[in-house]
Parts: C-alpha cells; structure tokens; sequence
C-alpha cells in the first residue's frame, strides 16, 4: 500500500481538515440551538463557553483548509505541462482541459471552489469572535444569534459545494507525484 | 433573582457583533469582486499574482482578507460602546454573503 507524497497531502486537506469541519458545523449548529434557545437550562447555557472553544477550532480548520489547498495542492494542480508533454496526468487541470467530458470540473467546479472555499474561515470566524465576545450572554441578543447561526449554515452550505468539487476533482484528475510513501505492505497470494 | 437569568455586562452592547457581522459580509464580497476583477481585466490579473506558483488567487485572497480585517477593526472602532440597529446590519451582511456565493458561481460571473 502506497501513497504518494501530493495524493497524501490531498487527503489532509479534504479527508483531514475538510472534511473533519464539515462533521464539526453540525456540532455547532446543534450547540448553539440548544445553549440559546428559549427556556435552556443553565447547564445549556455554560454549554456557551465549550461552544466559544469549539468555534475557535473550527475556524482553525477551515483555515488550514483554505491555505493547505491555495498554498501546497493547487500549484500542483495548475502546473503547466513542458511543450511536448503528451501523458497530462501529473497536470491535473491540464488534464482535465483535455477532455470536452471533463473541463466542466475545472472551469465550473475549480473555479468556483477556488474562491468560494474562502467564505468559510471568513464566516466562522466570526461566529468564533461573536461567541467568545459574549458568551452567555449571546442569548440576550437574538438577532446577534440569528446572525450567527445564519453564517454558520453558509459556510456548511459553501464547504458542502467546495467538498463536492474537491472530491470529483480528485476522482477525474487526482494530484499525484512525489515520493513515495509506503504505509503497510501487503503480502503476496 | 431566577438562576436562569443571564446578567449583561453594563459595557457590553450590540456594537461589537454588528462590527464582525458586517464586516464578515464585507469580506466575503470582496472575495467575489476581487475574483471576477482579476478575472475580467488582465492588469488586475497580472497585479493579484503574489505567488506565481498559485496565481491570482494568492493576491485575490490576501487582498480580501486584508479588507476584511481593516474593515472590522474600523467598524469595531466606531460600534464598539454603541448599540447597533442589528436589523439592518444583519441584512446587508446577508446580502453581500449571499452575493458573493452567487458571484463566485463561474457561469453567473460571466454574465457581468
């Protein structure tokens, strides 16, 4: 079993943080419902100051998201092939420009979840600075909540799509290369 | 005194949220006309290249996120022992997030 050193990457920043923030929004969704709805117990509402904590790692991982694939994948994935270059799989978007079947992952879905992703650190941030500014007292300002339950349910809205695409993207043009990495080795039948 | 009463802090207003609300809506905006500028006129293109290997991108995204953070520390200046009308605030940072979610979209931004 090995990977590669872009495939191993690729798979931190969707199956790793990606992918753990879009587990975690409904987490939040749920806690902030449930610490400021009315009539929450008091154990609901100290259930506030995890949620603060809880929004910070969130914005922490919609960070690394956003740089790891601005900064580490997408240089990979925009390379450009030397002239003559006639197997385009090391160029993903290369690749992927190619075929009349699949440019559509590329001027649709790459264009979009390039900038798109963005909103996401952007929005939960935010909510973070907001939760952890007011604490328990975010109950006492329901259109502060609204706000930020709104914004929370755009930035699940924006990582779904920029998901989707990152998981299409790689399944018609992976980024592969690099080294090598073994992770078990199998046996022979 | 219930115990399930929530007691406000005399310093704390709506200000401050009204500051990162808007200025989150902001930022996200200016991701989608940063975007479509560098994508419509090559010299802003060729401008927003920070870092060649990621393209327009880097500069688009740093220059967003600059606006960003500038425009919620001015408005956290200006809000923060104030209370906001959190109404209108509200909706315009919806608005702008939400155009901006349109924005983005390749096919509506070719229309523009």
């Amino acid at each position: 079993m090995e990977i590669t050193a872009r495939g191993l990457w690729t798979m931190i920043h969707g199956m790793g943080f990606g992918a753990l923030y879009l587990l975690a929004c409904s987490g939040a969704l749920a806690q902030i419902y449930r610490c400021c709805a009315p009539g929450a117990t008091a154990a609901g509402r100290r259930g506030q100051r995890f949620l603060g904590a809880y929004l910070v790692v969130m914005a922490v991982l919609a960070w690394l998201t956003v740089f790891t694939g601005a900064y580490v994948i997408y240089p990979w994935y925009r390379a450009l092939p030397p002239a003559g270059t006639s197997n385009l799989a090391d160029f993903p978007q290369r690749l992927l420009m190619s075929n009349p079947a699949t440019i559509g992952w590329h001027s649709i879905g790459m264009e979009w979840k390039e900038y798109l992703a963005w909103l996401v650190p952007i929005s939960i941030t935010m909510a973070a600075a907001v939760c952890l500014r007011y604490g328990p007292s975010l109950r006492n300002f329901p259109q502060l909540r609204r706000a930020v339950l709104g914004f929370i349910w755009v930035s699940l809205l924006a990582a779904l799509i920029a998901g989707f695409f990152g998981a299409m993207l790689v399944m018609h043009a992976p980024v592969e290369g690099g080294a090598a990495i073994r992770l078990m080795q199998g046996e022979m039948p | 005194m219930s115990k399930d009463t929530v007691l406000i802090p005399k310093t704390l207003t709506s200000g401050s949220g009204a500051a990162a609300i808007l200025a989150a809506g902001i930022g996200a905006f200016l991701v989608a006309i940063l975007a479509i500028a560098a994508d419509k006129f090559p010299s802003v293109r060729s401008l927003m290249i920070f870092y060649k290997p990621t393209g327009p991108l880097s500069g688009v995204t740093t220059c967003a996120l600059i606006g960003w953070l500038v425009a919620w520390a001015i408005l956290e200046g200006l809000w923060r022992r104030r209370s906001v009308a959190l109404g209108w605030v509200n909706a315009i940072a919806f608005v702008l997030l939400l155009l901006s979610l349109l924005l983005t979209f390749p096919p509506i931004a070719d229309l523009l």
